[in-house]
């Protein structure tokens, strides 16, 4: 599992090292496996070094993080392909497990947070669920690495969120209406040069909390595994990895697969809860 | 004296622990209550758990801002 995968890269640093003449150096290890990098490890092929498109005048750099965005992408598409491919009345495996999470952000999410006419924001709700699962889960598998452990990505994610509630709210009441739905009804007008600034910092601090929850929540769980696993290293005992390491290591592992599941939910159920707030302002 | 980085890495340790302090004193408080309240009402239980593991979510994300800040103290 990722130990094994996390060891291995663990013993190839400590070679690497051992062979310069220097020590196994733990942080390094961390931020080399934390990190974004443009070289990719694959299993049986090594070290891949992945390419820098230019389009236009701007470089971008095809990172590992980038490769596993489309990764997870490709496993949403194929998930959601298999699953509506034959639209059955009984439905079969694929899509019956499929069937039970879109049932759950339909009814649970966006029906109950956004009200009778949520099933417009089923399909973004559903996607930011699976899209964010799957990067989750692909960084607990060996030789992946967590997309949502790198800033830009949730920035990205609570960007469009924002974009989302900002558009639904000014499609309801129109550009002004919706700013005027942040200052709750029938507030004396003294209140409201301390309202407007709090609201507006509330508004702005939202996607940003999303932001950095999902990021943190993402990283601090690998470094948490790594420095396990590198503490065998640091001690350069047998008795410490079979009697601490591994199965701290892996009661984290298991603990990194609650938090996927549930970062996940807990982002799309805050964007439909925003949403909600931003449709029927309920003050 | 110079201290160099010193002062910024001990920032970053006693900043960790009591963000861990308080995000852990948070929780120990909501599980209490869902514990009580479980005990009290048996056929609560579901929502119960399910209240209580978002608002263990949110609260931990608070706990890991302070720990993004310590982790950027920390490999000044």
């Amino acid at each position: 599992m990722t130990e094994a995968a996390t060891g291995h890269a663990a013993a190839a640093a400590a070679h690497d090292a051992a062979a310069h003449g220097g020590e196994f150096n733990a942080g390094e290890t961390i931020a080399h496996h934390i990190m974004d990098t443009q070289v990719m490890e694959l299993p049986f092929i090594g070290a891949v070094h992945l390419p820098t498109l230019h389009i236009g005048s701007w470089d971008l750099p095809v990172t590992k993080h980038v490769v596993m965005l489309w990764v997870a992408a490709a496993v949403v598409l194929a998930l959601a392909g298999i699953a509506a491919r034959r639209r059955a009345l009984v439905p079969g495996r694929v899509q019956s497990l499929v069937e039970i999470m879109v049932v759950f952000v339909r009814d649970e999410l966006a029906r109950k947070n956004i009200g009778p006419h949520g099933d417009r924001f089923v399909p973004y709700l559903l996607t930011t669920f699976f899209f964010i699962l799957a990067c989750n889960l692909i960084g607990l598998v060996p030789y992946g690495a967590t997309a949502t452990s790198n800033i830009g990505v949730t920035a990205a994610l609570a960007g469009v969120a924002f974009l989302v509630t900002q558009a639904s709210g000014m499609r309801e009441y129109g550009v002004v209406g919706h700013f005027k739905n942040l200052v709750p009804p029938g507030l004396p007008a003294w209140l409201l040069p301390i309202m407007i600034p709090v609201e507006l910092l509330g508004m702005l601090a939202k996607p940003f909390a999303l932001c950095v929850r999902l990021f943190a929540n993402m990283t601090a769980g690998h470094v948490v595994i790594i420095s396990l696993i590198s503490l065998v290293f640091i001690l350069k005992s047998i008795l410490v990895g079979v009697l601490l390491s591994v199965p701290f290591a892996l009661f984290i592992n298991g603990i990194e697969l609650l938090v996927a599941f549930l970062q996940a939910y807990i982002f799309t159920m805050l964007t439909s809860l925003f949403i909600g707030m931003s449709v029927h302002p309920s003050h | 004296m110079e201290f160099g980085n010193s002062l910024a890495h001990l920032g970053a340790g006693i900043g960790a622990g009591l963000a861990v302090i308080g995000g852990a004193a948070g929780i120990g408080r909501l599980a209490a209550a869902a514990m009580e309240g479980s005990a009290r009402q048996p056929q609560a239980v579901g929502d119960i758990r399910t209240s209580m593991i978002i608002a263990a979510a949110l609260i931990e994300g608070a706990t890991l801002f302070a720990l993004v800040i310590c982790m950027i103290l920390g490999v000044k």
